[in-house]
């Protein structure tokens, strides 16, 4: 799950993480009182959406730009006018562009380092992972890749936590020398966070120090783990549907993994492995798939039904592969669960089910029955070059 | 032999009255598993289909029935305590099959494993499976929600994160004719207790295990790493799957992930190092048993 960054901040300053005053406004009225309240020279403006590439980025009314910076008040409220609800196209949301709800409304502060400093869970070695580079605000995979030497990493006991030595350890290799305790405190309070608030990774780049010496977390990207959000329930609140696929918000209500993709079939599995392995199986045959789908161990008749609209509301789909290997569950069960969802949805384009597992020869005998337009298939090659073939 | 668990092994069930683990309690007692006791805190005293008895803690179980392995079927908010249970009763192989568990809580549970005597399988994973040497493989120890009857006892080792393409595979290998020695499910989870390598290795050894199969997915470096010791040290042979080819990259790895990931975990990288390392790459999910006695000769 991610947030915005006006959120970022509500965490930042419930951790004690120090960043540049703010405050979010929702119309050019609230801007203005947020900047007023602000009180201070210089102001920066930054529309809120779930996507990198901001400053840059241009809105469809053609006001250039999601972050400004103004030096007044007034003009912090007329830049607000013309971002609030217009759509913003950067380079990482595509042409279609984000709707702009919120805009955040910081002072502006004049930077004299940048760094960069993020914490995340490495799985190799199963404990948190700081990350720190002294080239902050550039691309970090672009460093990564070409002086990798810039990037250093710092690993964390998590029985025992953030040592002091390891805090010493990267300001000086950060050479921050007069800044070392004011970092020093940020990245204790960020550890906090990381460690109390379930994240899998929390990413700030740049920290600044700025000319008058102090050291602020600019902008941040947090993820958080999906499991673990049951206990933080101010997190989960934090979600913006607006800002995810439609579809994957839809197919999360009914218990549903799905990530949409490009092609035209699309696939219902049981078991992420097997799903992947479909999308998998059907491009190896000259296919190309339009989803990753798991419906679980269960597939039960409202799934199967909830994922047939899910897939047929992708105007790119042109067929559908179900791959059920149903160990446990008897494969009659699934086939009547196909057959309604079938009829419910009233099956547009040609349908392939592979049933493998338990009763099989029933549940295929029951496909046959229907009358409907499903073509059965033995294994996994066999329905991946049918589904392939009816969608030519 | 087989690897892990045999016919002998004395299993006990944590979260044996919710409906997941009854349900596959009931499973394995159907299977022939030795399932010689359950636990759920409050319910001491009561027996499990008539049968089978229910503790308040490990520790009473293992005392009372000498259980050595345990699996768990708890919600994930109570999973990590019920494995720091499990270790501290002494139990030596506990298969934790709960999905959803926090990767904060697994992080700490991985941390105060170190220097114990138990091993972990998952978790997030379908279990073990050793089959018996009866109709349809009963007889057989079964931890998990593995279908049991899809096995045959015989002599290649499975392993593999994901649960469905375990079946895919075993269901393959059945159905020409060759049985497994134990079937392993490692789990999907970023931490988890039992990696690849640490599976073949215990196959290398187990000299029921003539032939292996291993599947992977995209994500972290652990089939790598199996492989890479495989070429080495391993004397029987290995295909291999790995899934995931077609997943959109970066949809579960964040942006700073991908730097301390390296460039290793796509699955082209995989599939490439697994070739190199004298694995048999599977093409398609469809093809792995065939790819395995390809390779075996048979």
């Amino acid at each position: 799950m991610n947030i915005h960054e006006y959120q970022a901040k509500e965490l930042f300053d419930r951790f004690q993480v120090p960043s540049p005053k703010g405050k979010v406004a929702s119309s050019p009225k609230e801007a203005l009182d947020a900047a007023k309240w602000l009180d201070v020279k210089n102001l920066v403006v930054k529309a809120q959406v779930h996507a990198g590439g901001r400053g840059k980025g241009v809105f469809k009314n053609g006001f250039k730009g999601g972050v400004h910076l103004v030096d007044s008040a007034e003009a912090a409220r007329d830049v607000a006018g013309q971002m609030l609800g217009q759509v913003l196209v950067t380079k990482q949301t595509g042409e279609e562009g984000r709707f702009v709800r919120k805009v955040m409304i910081a002072e502006s502060v004049t930077i004299s380092r940048e760094l960069y400093l993020a914490i995340l869970m490495d799985r190799e070695s199963c404990q948190p992972v700081i990350v720190v580079s002294t080239e902050g605000g550039m691309d970090i995979e672009e460093v990564a890749e070409k002086t990798p030497e810039k990037i250093l990493r710092e690993y964390i006991n998590p029985l025992a936590g953030l040592q002091a030595y390891q805090v010493r350890k990267i300001c000086h290799n950060l050479d921050l020398n007069t800044n070392a305790r004011q970092f020093g405190r940020l990245l204790h309070s960020l550890y906090k966070l990381f460690i109390e608030c379930d994240c899998s990774m929390v990413e700030i780049n740049p920290v600044v120090v700025t000319t008058d010496d102090h050291v602020y977390a600019l902008d941040a990207k947090f993820n958080f783990d999906d499991n673990a959000l049951y206990r933080h329930p101010e997190i989960s609140a934090m979600r913006d549907k607006d800002e995810e696929d439609p579809r994957e918000v839809a197919a999360a209500e009914y218990d549903l993994n799905y990530i949409g993709l490009d092609g035209n079939i699309a696939c219902l599995v049981n078991g992420a492995g097997l799903a992947m392995a479909t999308m998998d199986i059907i491009k190896h045959f000259g296919g190309d798939p339009a989803n990753f789908l798991d419906v679980g161990g269960g597939a039960s008749k409202e799934q199967v039904t909830a994922a047939f609209k899910i897939i047929l509301g992708d105007p790119n789909v042109k067929g559908i592969l179900i791959n059920i290997f149903g160990g446990i569950m008897d494969c009659n069960i699934i086939a009547e669960g196909v057959i309604a969802a079938a009829k419910e949805t009233g099956l547009p384009i040609p349908l392939v089910v592979r049933l493998e597992g338990n009763n099989v020869e029933m549940g295929k005998a029951t496909l046959a029955a229907s009358g409907l337009n499903i073509v059965s298939a033995d294994d996994m090659s066999d329905a991946a070059k049918k589904i392939v073939a009816a969608v030519q | 032999m087989s690897i892990l668990i045999d016919e002998n092994t004395k299993v006990l069930i944590q979260g044996i009255t919710g409906s997941f683990g009854a349900r596959h309690a009931s499973l394995s007692l159907a299977y022939g598993t030795q399932v010689v006791a359950g636990v759920t805190p409050g319910k001491g005293g009561q027996k499990f289909e008539n049968v089978v008895p229910i503790f308040d803690t490990v520790s009473h179980a293992v005392n009372e029935t000498g259980a050595t392995a345990s699996a768990i079927f708890v919600p994930p908010a109570f999973a990590a305590d019920a494995i720091l249970e499990a270790a501290d009763a002494g139990i030596e192989l506990i298969v934790c099959i709960t999905e959803g568990i926090p990767v904060m809580d697994m992080m700490r549970v991985k941390a105060m494993l170190v220097g114990s005597k138990s091993r972990l399988v998952g978790p997030n994973c379908p279990g073990l499976v050793t089959p018996g040497h009866g109709e349809k493989s009963h007889g057989g120890c079964r931890i998990g929600i593995a279908p049991g009857y899809i096995h045959k006892r015989g002599n290649v080792g499975v392993v593999s994160r994901s649960g469905t393409l375990t079946y895919e595979a075993v269901w393959q290998l059945t159905q020409l004719g060759y049985g497994q020695s134990t079937c392993v499910g490692i789990g999907g989870d970023p931490i988890n207790g039992t990696n690849h390598r640490e599976v073949l290795e215990m196959f290398n050894n187990d000299p029921e295990t003539e032939a292996i199969i291993m599947i992977g997915e995209i994500g972290g470096n652990a089939e790598v790493d199996a492989a890479r010791w495989a070429k080495d040290h391993c004397k029987k042979p290995i295909a291999g799957f790995i899934a995931g080819a077609t997943a959109p990259p970066g949809r579960r790895m964040g942006h700073a992930g991908a730097i301390v990931g390296g460039e290793d975990d796509t699955a082209q990288a995989k599939k490439r190092i697994l070739a190199e390392c004298g694995i048999a790459v599977s093409e398609t999910p469809s093809d792995m048993a065939k790819t395995l006695l390809e390779l075996w000769g048979k």
